[in-house]
């Protein structure tokens, strides 16, 4: 479980985070969602320890982030994996070099074991014969799966994905959400999702926060958002027309 | 009013200098520290050793050919004296090469070759986030994305400068081959009054110079921030400051070394 405490994160004269508060529960999607620019990617990197914050706590299971000597921070990073917004995929490397870099940097594992389990966390994205191909030569959806058996190599506890279907077709968009959806529930992973996709929203959302200007806006169930009468977020969910004609049928 | 804004300019200039120097150290002192796996490190710097040094080895070697040639030329055109013997140009030229055209020259040229091609490398991965995604992981991103590239230079430097003043020398007998003077007079000025000292100067010096190409190279690429034009301009900040740095430090190791 994370749990979050008043976080504060300001830019020069602009106050990025609020005072957010906030909890994560193991074997549980959490979706961070608002418009572009509301603060979400500073939220979820100051989750991670990318950007420190001005004011608050964050802990990772009783183990404050910001409160930890540089040995208890490596060891807590090799307990999560992180889908960045652009892949961030190593250009220099192949495929299979990608997914087993966090091994062969912290495992005692054989290379054959390694391989077994690139092989292993590429299947579990359906992703097969690419081993030896380069990133530069995989498409968007193809990337975005590579980035995600990347993120679960080391079987991490804690899952941040910032933006992963963006820049995708929609059919691809899903397939990558129910895959984020899937693998939390198979390794009862804490995961943590940034999207302004709504869809995501509704095919994966099972605790969803609602950022708008740097401050939590709404927090609740996937069910109970479109049911809400809170104005930021109904008009953040009802801004698609498709979501308005469902809403006026339901 | 005008001494007020000087003052208030050059105030903003030397702070802004004085930040830059500490996030330069800063960078240093998490750039060595103890790998997380020596292995992966070993990988990376022989990758480097390559990418860096082995593949300078050609331009070094046209450079160092054609400067050889053209100090003999000029040289000899300069020393056109009855009292002076033909083989003092090869002495000159010899202490040309091993001072200052090899350790110095080569080491700009190599600022600009390898320098760009850290910043740029670098400020690519940065923006990205291929640096965030090492952070994330748990890995040191200054140790292992930079130590191993001041290592590969830092070793490989001396050896390529030792070949440049072999090429040097191997260009300037042969345009006295082609017809300045006898060769025989060009190899015994090389071998007359030769002091060992100056290459140990010019190794130490390619070392210093290794080690300040890099590293600023590697910090104006590690904090690019925004896109590709940042990356672009940081890459030229990169050469520019290195050619500073070598130039100044060429004065100051000078002083120190040989006077």
């Amino acid at each position: 479980m994370i749990e979050v405490r008043d976080i504060r994160k300001r830019f020069g004269d602009t106050e990025v985070l609020k005072g957010i508060s906030t909890s994560f529960r193991q074997g549980v999607t959490s979706l961070i969602i608002g418009q572009s620019g509301a603060g979400k990617t500073v939220f979820l990197k100051s989750l991670v320890g990318l950007h420190g914050i001005d004011q608050g706590e964050i802990f990772y299971d009783d183990r404050q982030l910001g409160k930890m000597n540089e040995d208890e921070q490596k060891a807590l990073r090799t307990e999560m994996g992180m889908v960045f917004q652009g892949n961030a995929l190593f250009d220099s490397l192949n495929i299979e070099e990608n997914v087993i870099f966090a091994l062969n940097m912290f495992s005692d594992m054989s290379a054959a074991e390694k391989k077994e389990r690139a092989d292993f966390c590429l299947e579990r994205v359906n992703l097969k014969g690419v081993n030896h191909r380069k990133p530069a030569e995989l498409s968007g959806g193809m990337k975005k799966r590579v980035a995600i058996a990347r993120a679960i190599a080391l079987n991490p506890k804690y899952l941040f994905c910032d933006e992963p279907n963006s820049g995708l077709d929609p059919r691809t968009a899903i397939l990558i959400d129910n895959l984020l959806k899937e693998i939390t529930d198979e390794f009862n992973i804490t995961t943590v999702i940034n999207t302004h996709d709504m869809n995501s929203v509704v095919e994966i959302g099972e605790h969803i926060i609602f950022i708008k200007d740097g401050a939590k806006a709404w927090e609740g169930g996937g069910d109970e958002i479109l049911h809400t009468d809170n104005k930021a977020v109904t008009d953040f969910v009802f801004s698609s027309e498709l979501f308005r004609k469902i809403r006026e049928k339901s | 009013m005008g001494v007020q804004n000087y003052f208030y300019f050059s105030d903003m200039f030397l702070i802004a200098w004085i930040r830059t120097l500490g996030r330069y150290w800063l960078m240093l002192s998490r750039t060595f520290r103890k790998p997380e796996n020596w292995n992966e490190y070993k990988k990376s710097f022989f990758r480097d050793l390559d990418h860096l040094g082995a593949d300078s080895l050609g331009i070094v070697a046209v450079i160092s050919i054609f400067v050889g040639a053209v100090v003999t030329i000029q040289t000899n055109y300069n020393l056109q004296d009855p009292l002076i013997p033909d083989y003092y140009v090869a002495l000159a030229v010899r202490e040309s090469i091993i001072l200052e055209f090899s350790p110095t020259i080569v080491s700009l040229i190599l600022a600009g070759k390898v320098g760009s091609n850290i910043a740029s490398t670098l400020g690519s991965m940065r923006v990205s986030e291929q640096i965030d995604a090492l952070e994330v992981m748990g890995v040191n991103p200054y140790a292992y994305l930079i130590m191993p590239k001041v290592v590969a230079l830092v070793l490989f430097n001396p050896i390529l400068i030792i070949i440049s003043m072999f090429l040097g020398v191997i260009g300037g007998y042969l345009a006295a081959y082609f017809g300045i003077f006898s060769t025989q007079d060009f190899v015994t000025g090389l071998q007359l009054e030769f002091n060992a000292y100056y290459v140990s100067y010019a190794l130490i010096k390619t070392v210093v110079f290794a080690f300040l190409i890099t590293s600023i190279s590697a910090f104006y690429g590690f904090f690019v921030k925004g896109g590709a034009i940042e990356v672009g301009v940081n890459a030229t900040k990169a050469v520019v400051s290195s050619s500073v740095a070598i130039i100044v430090a060429n004065y100051v190791l000078t002083q120190i070394l040989l006077v």
